[in-house]
């Protein structure tokens, strides 16, 4: 067993003659199963406790890969920030939890979820794209709808990055452990790639139309008074410091009362009247990225709000939490108001989206079991 | 649907559209999260490799097909019968370690966007992110494989926890650390990109799987060189950032300071590892393999140093080529991974993985690479191998084979095996060993609030308990074992074994055959010492060596 023979003792002759110094396989019988003895069959990663009877590949792959002086780590940090102590404190939120390491991503993203999942929605974007260029879709656009879609639609592509770049890929850097910041870069990345789409898919109308001014998007966001409390409201998620306040007032106010209102509320419900069906198509994406990310966030945040001993102080932050980013994104969200009613065709009404947003929010604080706001009727 | 996908937009346009997505921002900035004292106010416009999602997202998807394709076919043609057992028991080590500092990678990314101000770099770094949680899982990935499929699964079941408590996990984790504290320039582009990923990975990610590939194992290579394949976007992002920094020539001091400590503690980390896995992970002896040293040589000193590092100067970056050539003077003429490699092995009781004894055919290609080997290190492995098995003796760190247990650096944390270089100084307080000159400036010149007469606010802090045997001081070895739960599913037999013999349940090591030995902390003793005492340590310890060998004893 012990003496079996190195690659450098095996033949290295070729069948031509010729010889060549390679390593040979040689005959070790080192697979499982080959002996007996303590701990032969011991195949599972036996130093967390998976949250059903079995681990599954997700966590196997992502549990305590950042570690914890709380669990493991002996001889704690061995970096510190200039006035603070390094890793990964979990004074980074106000939250608390009596053991951050219950938090599994339901999405169970790993690498082959990542890829695949993103891979399919790229080629689906693309695909969607490339049917509306062959069909001529783009020529079929009223010019009015078609301004809608360089001015209103364009802008979107802006909070979307701004979320992406300097909300949620910050917000990955802080949280305490490997699966709540694992969660939140899928989040960011979701983010990113739909910004991307939305430019690229610019492009293509601009080339498409001669009348569409593929520049139009960045007077729109920069200095539209319609747009201007959506980029003020982006800007200051941005400013947050604490990464589970940004992560609640980016996916729990913004996103409902802002982006899912403008996105599928407005884009999806008013480009088909215009005869537009490759926007919503993109728009769709992006609506069904959230719910993946609004599932890691609701389970995030339940999970927290339900903790034995935070639960009650857990619930009163995230309220105050709400409480201050729910009229940023109110107001941002009624800057929007004009843009309704700007296509020939418009089926819906700004109020009524409005109030299925507000509706939406409620329907989520009501699963977390979280009092909502006084704010979200105001 | 070919006609409808064939037909793609020019690249220049995507890209100047995708530049067209950040704004500047007027009503709230990002948050400062991670100071640095760097200045980026005059940095002129940098271009990284471009990225567009719509082009990655598919073209990672379709390497990691590859890399899951080439896993089903390896457990089908049942590789595992032809891996060399001395090699997988490193693994069990290395692939502890290394998810860390991959997903540290991702983690750092925001401190390299929050604090280079312009957004042409942003895109690269972002992606960069996602790259490394892929980078982290995939290793995750390959070493459940192993743990499921490899003889001898003790060691990788345990992995995360072990990574976290044992002494070798946490000198690794400096590199990983390194990148996500501290002042956000020295750690996210000087320590990981400028040199962790642009100079060792070559090591890491070339010259490992080669020898993977050598013993058997050729999951390791696929995985690693898709691994690698996304790493030349990572340098390139590097390369824009310090491009930046050095036109304002504020910076050129710090990005002096900061490239002789990274360079410094990569050497001695990384070659510590992946330098012992690689000379003394193998089986494969042929003399026309390429060494570690041989391998350092080329990849490190010609490529990084000469044709990357260096044509850095006219755009006046200090390299530290004392520093280079100091690193090569340890690995060629101080042996320096030798006696890592002769230390991993001293401390085996205390590891979670097991390490081969050397045998005649491991001597004789030492002996061929670097020549006078023999004399250093032979009786030594030779002692190891004669203690094996337990037979009424201690492990061989407890048993007199002219074998002076050696102080821990504070800084690297690598032992100072190199026992000429031993520095002493009371720094904080405290007496502090360190394996060399620039481990203690480390320690007491960069990473201070201070800096040649300049604050530097935003530097980091070497912190923890850095020396691991402080935690088990004078603890009985056995219940150190128990403690660190390096224990096998029937509650006595180690996991750790200084040999392969696995047939033979009396050859392996139980906690019984290592009561009796306690484990005193060098550095607390070091303390208790009064100053003649501590200088006359200090002069025989520098006088001992090579191989660990007491001063005066041959
Ligand atoms: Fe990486
Ligand atoms: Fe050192």
């Amino acid at each position: 067993m012990a003496d079996t023979l190195s690659p450098a003792q095996t033949p290295t002759q070729t069948p031509t003659g010729r010889v060549r110094s390679v390593p040979r396989l040689v005959f070790t019988d080192a697979e499982a199963g080959a002996l007996e003895f303590p701990s032969s069959n011991s195949r599972s990663f036996n130093y967390f406790k998976p949250q059903r009877l079995k681990a599954t590949m997700y966590e196997d792959v992502t549990v305590d890969v950042q570690p914890d002086p709380a669990r493991y780590l002996t001889q704690n940090w061995v970096y510190g920030f200039a006035k603070a102590p390094g890793g990964y404190p979990t004074e980074w939120t106000a939250a608390k939890s009596s053991d951050w390491h219950w938090f599994r991503d339901p999405n169970q993203e790993w690498e082959q979820t990542i890829y695949k999942n993103n891979a399919r929605l790229v080629r689906q974007v693309e695909q969607n794209i490339a049917n509306a260029r062959n069909e001529g879709a783009f020529e079929r656009w009223s010019p009015g709808w078609s301004r809608i879609v360089a001015w209103h639609v364009g802008a979107w592509m802006h909070p979307e990055h701004g979320l992406g770049m300097h909300v949620f890929l910050p917000a990955q850097r802080d949280a305490p452990t490997n699966m709540i910041n694992n969660a939140i870069s899928v989040n960011s990345m979701h983010k990113l790639r739909i910004a991307q789409d939305l430019a690229l898919f610019n492009l293509e109308a601009s080339e498409a139309r001669s009348d569409f001014d593929g520049k139009a998007h960045l007077e729109a966001w920069n200095d539209d008074p319609v747009w201007q409390p959506v980029r003020e409201n982006a800007e200051k998620l941005t400013a947050i410091r604490d990464w589970l306040e940004a992560v609640v007032a980016a996916n729990l106010a913004f996103e409902p009362l802002v982006g899912e209102l403008f996105r599928g509320g407005y884009v999806m419900a008013t480009a088909a009247a215009n005869g537009d069906f490759v926007t919503p198509s993109i728009m769709g994406v992006a609506e069904s990225d959230l719910e993946r990310d609004l599932g890691y966030t609701k389970d995030l945040i339940g999970g927290l709000t339900s903790d034995q001993e935070h639960g009650r102080q857990n619930i009163e932050l995230v309220g105050e939490w709400l409480s201050r980013w729910i009229p940023e994104s109110l107001a941002a969200a009624r800057s929007l108001a004009p843009v309704f009613s700007e296509a020939e065709n418009s089926p819906v009404t700004f109020e009524d989206t409005l109030s299925r947003a507000r509706e939406r929010v409620r329907a989520i604080l009501g699963e977390l079991e979280i009092p909502t706001p006084k704010e979200l009727d105001q | 649907m070919p006609a409808a996908t064939a037909r793609r937009q020019s690249r220049t346009k995507i890209h100047d559209k995708i530049q067209e997505l950040s704004w500047n921002p007027t009503f709230a900035t990002p948050v400062d999260k991670y100071p640095t004292d760097y200045t980026f106010e005059k940095a002129p416009k940098k271009d990284p490799m471009k990225q567009v999602l719509r082009s990655y997202f598919p073209m990672e998807e379709e390497k990691d097909q590859r890399v899951f394709g080439a896993m089903d076919g390896a457990v089908r043609g049942n590789m595992f019968r032809h891996v060399q057992q001395r090699w997988m028991e490193w693994q069990k080590l290395f692939l502890s370690i290394i998810p860390f500092p991959e997903i540290s990678a991702a983690r750092a990314m925001p401190l390299a966007i929050n604090a280079v101000p312009n957004p042409e770099v942003h895109n690269g770094l972002a992606v960069q992110m996602i790259d490394e949680v892929r980078h982290s899982t995939i290793q995750m990935n390959l070493k459940r494989l192993y743990m499921n499929h490899y003889i001898d699964p003790a060691g990788f079941d345990i992995t995360e926890k072990a990574f976290s408590n044992c002494y070798a996990g946490t000198i690794g984790r400096q590199f990983g650390e390194g990148f996500i504290t501290g002042d956000a320039i020295t750690a996210a582009d000087i320590y990981l990109t400028i040199v962790a990923e642009t100079a060792f990975t070559n090591t890491l990610f070339v010259a490992m799987p080669s020898e993977a590939a050598a013993n058997g194992d050729y999951l390791l290579p696929t995985v690693f060189h898709s691994v690698q394949s996304d790493e030349s976007r990572h340098i390139s992002n590097g390369y824009s950032i310090i491009l930046m920094a050095l036109a304002d020539e504020r910076n050129r001091e710090l990005l002096a300071r900061d490239l002789r400590y990274a360079w410094w503690n990569n050497h001695a980390v990384v070659d510590a590892a992946i330098g012992t896995f690689i000379e003394y992970g193998t089986k494969d002896r042929r003399k026309d393999r390429e060494s570690y040293a041989e391998a350092w040589r080329r990849w490190i000193y010609d490529d990084y140093y000469r044709s990357y590092l260096m044509p850095l100067e006219k755009y006046g970056l200090e390299v530290p080529h004392d520093l280079v050539e100091e690193a090569w003077n340890r690995i060629w003429n101080k042996g320096y991974i030798h006696e890592v490699a002769q230390f991993f092995a001293t401390g085996w009781p205390v590891n979670y993985w097991r390490i081969d004894p050397m045998t005649d055919e491991d001597f004789e290609w030492f002996e061929h690479k670097y020549p006078g080997w023999y004399d250093k290190y032979g009786k030594w492995w030779e002692n190891y191998s004669r203690l094996r098995h337990p037979n009424g003796h201690g492990p061989i760190a407890f048993e007199d084979v002219n074998y002076q247990y050696p102080h821990r650096c504070w800084t690297c944390m690598v032992p100072c095996l190199i026992r000429e270089d031993l520095v002493v100084d009371k720094v904080d307080d405290q007496w502090r060993t360190y394996c060399s000159e620039t481990c203690r400036w480390t320690d007491k010149v960069a990473f201070r609030p201070e800096y040649k007469g300049r604050d530097t606010p935003s530097m980091g802090r070497l912190t923890g308990k850095r020396e691991w045997e402080t935690l088990y001081h004078n603890w009985d070895l056995a219940d150190i074992q128990k403690d660190l739960g390096y224990v096998r599913d029937d509650g006595k037999t180690l996991i750790p074994q200084p040999h392969m013999d696995l047939d033979d349940p009396k050859k392996l090591w139980t906690l019984d055959d290592c009561k009796g030995y306690p484990f005193p902390s060098p550095n607390i003793m070091l303390n208790e010492m009064s100053d003649q005492e501590r200088e006359e340590f200090a002069t025989q310890y520098k006088a001992g060596g090579p191989g660990g060998r007491y001063a005066g004893r041959a």
